[in-house]
């Protein structure tokens, strides 16, 4: 198979070995269903509570606080309907820069009656402080933007929610792995969480939840995960997803390191293309690049960089079919024309140097033959 | 060779078929993008493959791919059917009918919909789990909007008239929901036939992996759904969030299999549980649940007079098996779709449900013929009830002494 340089970690990332050798029993000779009274059930239900008990080290969780879903969608719209479901409809705010999984429910949250505000962001990427409402209930700001990789000062906006009686949630799909996370420290109401994002599998995410806040079920029946997430527990992905959250706090200072210097090459072979980095200004994630080249189509470049044998994305994969310009980057001031341009580059702990050194060559060679042709086309 | 704990609990879930494993995995190791990438050859062989798998869905079931929207699970499938569709119809009515024998997936979901407004018909069933269509005729209203009634029950086994049900619900212009978790596989399942709006599928029900199922969703007449889970716009709209690729190709491997192999599968399930039927009816007072021949091959749902419920479990420890539906057993309370049949508490307690399934072998069906007759003779030993009866006495006319 035609294997291109992989450098779209965001939209998803290899699988980690540790994680396929933790899995494949639980695809295999252990198949109980955890609900299920005798050993193959109790088996599974103990590989469960281990799973469950990682994912909360690794976030500063208590085991309680922690619950299974099958992914960072489902997680974000069980907080933000399930929240909402259970208090009088008032002001829901998230930020102008969310993933759409946070901003979709929210918008639905005004057919029951709420009110919904969007808190801007600055050029830099940066959601406005100030911008909370104060008389907003249910507030939302992802800790890691998927596409600028910029971070959000999110115990501000939790020490702001909670003076104001507010429930604040983080969607931090993006953050972990990439940079510390803790939710007690934190002090969120709540934060959503993926496995595929961190080499764990698709089909597994989390939300961890304080337990005050009082939440209605997305998906009834069984009264699984504390009659809060019900459905026979997908244990493989979840024993997955416990030992990727493991792998991911536990290397997470050498791999940051790791990935700040391989963006910083990417950095400087864009700039030497005469490219703008977005969100350049503020605190970003160590392994995102997100930039347009003067007069270079976004979409046009990916596809040439992957017939170069190098994968990346124009924009978040979810709307990597629309032909808008991203959400994000409009929300942050920036001319269509430019951000059209977007590319994303996102590395991982599967990238090398050689794969950066490499990129940058092909970005260079792309770039110049389809300057060359543009300039032909203007002749 | 017998492993034990002997596995006869198919219908709590199933070992995923190495063949299914064998197609996954490289899905979850080599190739490993997101199918909604639409920048790179990751993400376009997650999707073909993602397509094949529904292709392989839709085959089983004879629908069109394009009916098919994957979910995480048949739970997340009826909540799906039922909460999208009841919102959807509110204006057409409020008034949604199921079984009293129904999975609690359904059940729950029908009691939300009754807190938000909707008024439920919760039908008894016959002594023989079926449902009674003249009753069902009877509570058919005209701001009825929603049936839902499984094709096989979990606990039972028994297969409900879907052919009928359609056909009434469809001159009345019902929407008409199936749970069919516990069907695929065991029974032909043919939606250009059946008039069924709405049909859940189970990839773990069907030696497929668990976490993954899919919602069939009808295009002609066209019905339409309230998603209930919104972002990125994945399955049209109709279901949000990133594929699981792997879970996927799994499932419909695990789809093809069974199409392939259900025929001949189901003569050898056949003759295996009718063994284990002959070989425990000459036990006394011992009472089948659920109709015979309306039911699926795989199981048998048995009740075993004057032996308590949790000792039996107990008492057969070499064999996996279930009393009541895995999703219930966290609560020791008597089975309720045993209760809904007409069983006392007592008799529902005692019951046991073997499920067997493609992997079960006649040596393992003889040693649970065995280890029943001897357990069950040593707790009726220990039982004063079993004494009485066998003395003559009229346990119903005894006054029993309260302490």
């Amino acid at each position: 198979m035609f294997a291109p340089v992989y450098l779209d970690h965001n939209a998803s990332a290899p699988l980690l070995d540790a994680v396929r050798e933790a899995m494949l029993p639980w695809l295999g000779a252990r198949f109980g269903n955890a609900s299920s009274r005798h050993e193959y059930g109790r088996a599974a239900r103990r590989a469960i509570d281990d799973a469950r008990a990682r994912v909360a080290a690794a976030v500063g969780a208590h085991p309680t606080e922690v619950v299974f879903t099958s992914g960072g969608s489902e997680a974000n719209n069980l907080f933000i309907k399930g929240a909402a479901a259970r208090m009088k409809p008032g002001l829901v705010q998230v930020s102008a820069i969310e993933h759409p999984c946070v901003r979709e429910p929210a918008r639905q949250l005004v057919r029951a009656g709420w009110t919904l505000a969007e808190m801007p962001a600055d050029a830099d990427g940066r959601v406005e402080l100030d911008a909370l409402d104060v008389r907003a209930q249910l507030v939302s700001v992802m800790a890691a933007n998927n596409e600028t990789g910029v971070l959000q000062d999110i115990s501000a906006f939790a020490t702001a929610a909670k003076r104001q009686g507010a429930w604040l949630h983080t969607d931090a799909v993006q953050a972990l792995g990439k940079i510390p996370v803790d939710f007690r420290a934190l002090g969120v109401a709540a934060m959503t969480l993926s496995a595929h994002k961190i080499g764990g599998p698709q089909g597994a995410g989390a939300l961890v939840l304080d337990k005050r806040v009082d939440l209605e079920p997305l998906i009834a029946g069984g009264g699984h995960e504390r009659g809060l997430r019900s459905g026979t527990e997908n244990i493989a992905a979840i024993v997955g997803f416990g030992v990727a959250c493991e792998e991911a706090v536990a290397a997470l200072g050498a791999r940051r390191e790791a990935m700040q210097a391989q963006r910083a090459l990417i950095e400087r072979c864009v700039a030497e293309q005469g490219g703008s980095v977005f969100g350049a200004g503020a605190e970003r994630l160590p392994n995102t690049c997100y930039f347009a080249l003067p007069g270079i189509d976004g979409e046009t470049l990916v596809g040439k960089l992957d017939r170069a044998g190098f994968a990346v994305a124009s924009g978040a994969a979810c709307s990597s079919a629309s032909p808008e310009p991203s959400r994000t980057l409009t929300a942050m001031g920036v001319a269509a024309d430019l951000a059209r341009g977007a590319v994303r580059v996102s590395v991982g702990a599967s990238t090398t140097m050689q794969d950066v050194n490499d990129f940058c060559g092909a970005l260079a060679r792309v770039a110049d033959e389809l300057r060359g042709l543009r300039a032909m086309a203007a002749a | 060779m017998l492993k034990f704990p002997i596995y006869l609990d198919y219908s709590a879930t199933t070992p995923v078929d190495p063949r299914v494993a064998a197609k996954m995995i490289p899905w979850l190791t080599e190739h490993f993008g997101n199918p909604a990438s639409r920048s790179h050859a990751y993400g376009w062989d997650a999707e073909a493959a993602v397509e094949e798998a529904r292709e392989q869905v839709a085959k089983l079931v004879n629908a069109d791919p394009k009916e098919i929207v994957w979910t995480s699970g048949a739970t997340e499938s009826n909540n799906l059917a039922i909460k999208g569709a009841a919102h959807f119809y509110s204006g057409k009515g409020k008034h949604i009918i199921t079984l009293r024998t129904e999975h609690k997936a359904v059940l729950d979901t029908f009691r939300e919909l009754e807190r938000e407004g909707f008024e439920a018909t919760y039908l008894d069933p016959k002594e023989d789990g079926l449902i009674d269509l003249d009753a069902f005729r009877a509570a058919l209203r005209p701001d009825t909007v929603l049936v839902s009634i499984m094709f096989v029950n979990n606990e039972i086994g028994v297969i409900q008239p879907i052919a009928e049900i359609g056909e009434i619900c469809r001159e009345k212009g019902i929407i008409f929901h199936v749970d069919a978790a516990q069907a695929t596989g065991k029974v032909v399942i043919d939606l250009d036939k059946l008039k069924v709006d709405l049909m859940s599928f189970s990839a773990h029900k069907t030696y497929g992996p668990k976490g993954i199922g899919a919602l069939y969703v009808r295009r002609k007449p066209r019905i339409r759904l309230e998603a209930q889970m919104h972002g990125g716009g994945h399955e049209r709209g109709l279901r949000s969030g990133t594929l699981a690729t792997h879970q996927i190709v799994g499932m419909g491997e695990a789809f093809r299999i069974a199409r392939e192999e259900m025929g001949a599968e189901n003569e050898r399930i056949r003759m295996l549980r009718d063994r284990l039927l002959k070989g425990l009816q000459d036990i006394e007072a011992t009472y089948v649940n659920g109709d015979l021949e309306a039911r699926v091959p795989h199981n048998l749902n048995i009740s075993f007079a004057y032996v308590e419920g949790e000792s039996l479990i107990m008492a057969i420890k070499e064999v996996a098996v279930s009393s009541g539906s895995a999703c219930t057993s966290a609560s020791l309370e008597p089975s309720y779709v045993l209760r809904a049949l007409g069983r006392e508490d007592e008799l529902a307690h005692s019951s046991i449900r073997f499920s067997i399934g493609r992997f079960t072998t006649e040596e393992e069906i003889d040693f649970t013929i065995d280890l029943l007759h001897r357990k069950i003779g040593k707790l009726r030993e220990l039982s004063p009830l079993w004494e009485m009866v066998k003395e003559g006495i009229d346990l119903n006319t005894v006054q029993w002494a309260h302490h």
